[in-house]
């Protein structure tokens, strides 16, 4: 494969995006669904799978703990950003720092584990998984238990304040709106109010524009698709094919498989960390170590291998599928049929929620047995 | 309470756990020796099997088995070992369903396919454990309490053995685990060694291929294998039901969890590593209980479980190999 030179996007990915972004369009339309809010989440798991991904799908090292990474980063984002703590750094050195926490993190675990047999490190994996939501648990002073770090701040567009106040100087912005600080930047109060009030303040992210908010999101999983390209058929990426399908013959071709898997990881390991952290700001909170379980760890396994394991959009797709199904679709259905009064809280079988594991364990299972490469399968496999 | 009885106590507790761990890891160390793989959904089916049993208890009449008169009878021997026994046979089967279904197809397919696949199974059923425990009847405590755990009534008698004034308490639940389990161990170590069968799962455990080149039918072996370790789950299951009094729809995975890191420090594939196995990790949750915090003990198990696959992966009693390429 030769060399390539950077190239933001492939058709399909562009394809992904532009769906993805067309979704507050849907909330435009019919006020009453509201989905902008939710579908943030659906761009976190989608960075979360896309880290996921990099770990099993590019250099097929199965880890059943990456929830573990996502909680570590949601943790790191807490306390740097969280007034109960001394550091209080800003929203994007934060996500920063929270990534290079996590892959720090993977590095950690990663170190003395790679060197195992496949079966071996997903279970390690999964132990990890299970001591860092604990640890997370009963460590009360730090991490507040089950309370969860908060609040934590909303995301901040940098100089959003000065752009939104040189907008509304042509009467095209707000009035007033307020910087990362806190303090108010302008205020144009003259002839042009009554017309500039009246229209939205284009670079704040507050909660009454969750539009916004969706797409700053946005942009962050666009950045992370370009940069997961990029690497993908870097000469990073190679090795790390090469080290999927035959671990000895990338050996002889003067590849060291311990540091090419060590670097998935750490790579794969600092995704998860950046999706933990938006996931907090998302939610104000770190919220709950139960947050990160096992069953988060499935949720993003699941994300790649319905989308097709390998392929970035696939996985992209794959989180739309697997997140709008469990987080929107479902607790939607179960409200609309409560409001209905189909079905009773008495019976276990007639609320939609219940069914999440099984459409889980149906789509691995499923998958494994009849489409074990994907939904969307870019690359031939190499048949061992 | 003296420093000596205490640890007694702990004793007596972490062997009574440990011997119903030892149980489960055997289907998890049997199943792995066959067909190298981690059968994920076998804490699942233990799940299962527990709440079979709960479902009896109930058609039974749970009223009447509580009934103080009556407890102690000897008929509750009898209870306990009929719930055992169609408990077992009924995980036994249902693991070979399993097999027979998901794995089966995928037997030539790479692990790691294996094991998600294994994953799969493992969440599906405990959905159905899910609306099981939804069930319309009184022991499951109605339908609108799906995901909430169940009591299990007390099946045996609650006095202490040793006396009412001594301080350690061993009741008749613990002796009820030895009597039971201890029996099967041995069956099963004689099954293994003596039996055609199971000579013919050594020699497939050992190498499938030249197994089924001298005439072992392999497909039937496997199925044993997956019948047996079911059927050890299941039985594990009424043994902790009775011993815990309490059965929710995720207790597979925190049992199964200590029962392959059971398996894999004994060495996995190994009959007396998981037993021995399944004995130390109980043990060790009995003293992590009492002596560091009962909240940090699921966090010593996965240590215990990491550090032995990253210093010495064969565990106690396994033999060194070589990973095949």
């Amino acid at each position: 494969m030769a060399e390539r030179r950077f190239s933001f996007f492939t058709p399909g990915q562009y394809a992904v995006l532009a769906l993805l972004a067309a979704t507050p369009f849907i909330d435009l339309a019919f006020p009453s669904i509201q989905l902008s809010g939710p579908m943030r989440t659906v761009v976190v798991y989608a960075i979360l799978a896309l880290g996921l991904n990099v770990v099993v799908g590019w250099t097929g090292l199965l880890n059943l703990g990456i929830a573990a990474f996502m909680a570590i980063g949601a943790y790191a984002f807490g306390i740097l950003t969280a007034e109960i703590y001394p550091f209080q750094v800003g929203f994007w050195w934060a996500l920063l720092l929270s990534g290079a926490i996590g892959a720090f993190a993977g590095w950690l675990l990663g170190a003395p584990t790679l060197r195992l047999r496949g079966d071996y490190l997903a279970i390690v994996t999964l132990g990890f998984g299970e001591i860092v939501q604990d640890g997370l648990k009963n460590l009360q002073t730090i991490t507040k238990g089950t309370e969860g770090i908060n609040p934590l701040p909303k995301p901040t567009i940098p100089f959003g304040a000065h752009i939104d106040a040189a907008l509304s100087k042509v009467g095209v912005g707000s009035a007033a709106t307020t910087d990362s600080a806190g303090t108010t930047a302008t205020t144009a109060l003259s002839a042009t109010e009554s017309v500039a009030g009246a229209l939205p303040r284009w670079f704040d992210i507050s909660s009454e524009t969750p539009a916004r908010w969706f797409y700053l999101y946005l942009i962050l999983l666009a950045v992370v698709i370009c940069l997961c390209r990029n690497l993908e058929f870097s000469r990073l990426g190679r090795q790390w094919f090469a080290v999927r399908e035959d671990e000895l013959a990338a050996r002889c071709m003067a590849i060291e498989p311990d540091k090419a898997k060590l670097k998935a990881f750490a790579a794969g390991a600092a995704l998860a960390a950046v999706a933990g952290a938006l996931f907090a700001s998302h939610l104000a909170s770190t919220g709950e170590p139960a947050n990160y379980d096992f069953q988060v760890s499935i949720l993003a396994l699941c994300i790649v291998i319905v989308g097709g394991i390998g392929s970035i959009t696939g996985v992209v797709l794959g989180a739309i599928v697997m997140v709008g199904l469990s987080n929107v679709v479902l607790p939607a259905l179960t409200q609309a049929m409560q409001r209905a009064g189909i079905g009773s809280t008495e019976n276990v079988l007639s609320s939609p929620d219940n069914y999440k594991y099984l459409i889980f364990g149906l789509a691995l299972v499923l998958m494994m047995r009849f489409r074990p490469d994907g939904i969307v399968h870019t690359r031939k496999a190499v048949k061992k | 309470m003296t420093e000596t009885e205490v640890f007694l106590q702990q004793v007596i507790y972490g062997l009574s756990n440990g011997m119903i761990i030892a149980l489960v890891a055997l289907g998890y160390t049997m199943v792995y020796g066959i067909v190298e793989l981690i059968n994920f959904a076998h804490g699942d089916v233990f799940t299962l099997g527990g709440f079979l049993a709960l479902t009896l208890v109930g058609a039974l009449g749970a009223a009447a088995i509580l009934d103080p008169n009556t407890l102690g009878d000897s008929s509750h021997w009898l209870l306990l070992v009929g719930l055992v026994v169609t408990a077992g046979i009924f995980c036994g089967f249902l693991n070979v369903a399993i097999d027979k279904v998901v794995y089966k197809p995928l037997r030539r397919a790479p692990k790691l396919t294996q094991l998600v696949a294994a994953i799969g199974v493992s969440f599906i059923l405990v959905n159905i454990a899910l609306f099981w425990g939804g069930a319309p009847m009184e022991v499951f405590g109605g339908g609108n309490a799906a995901a909430a755990s169940k009591d299990f009534p007390e099946i045996l008698e609650g006095s202490n053995l040793l006396g009412e004034d001594s301080n350690v308490v061993l009741r008749l639940e613990d002796l009820a685990i030895f009597a039971i389990t201890i029996p099967l161990m041995i069956g099963l170590t004689l099954f293994v060694n003596r039996t055609r069968l199971g000579r013919g799962m050594r020699a497939t455990a050992q190498n499938p291929v030249a197994a089924r080149l001298m005439g072992i039918n392999t497909d039937r072996v496997i199925s044993a294998t997956f019948l047996i370790g079911g059927f050890l789950g299941g039985a594990a299951s009424v043994m902790w039901a009775i011993y815990n009094n309490t059965i929710s729809f995720q207790m597979g995975f925190r049992a199964g969890m200590d029962a392959f890191t059971a398996a894999v420090l004994g060495g996995i594939g190994s009959l007396p590593g998981a037993m021995i196995g399944g004995v130390l990790i109980g043990l060790i949750r009995a003293m992590s209980d009492q002596y560091i915090e009962t909240r940090w003990t699921n966090v010593v198990v996965f240590a215990v479980l990491i550090l032995i696959l990253v210093f010495r992966p064969s565990g106690l009693l396994g033999l060194k190999q070589r990973e095949k390429v």
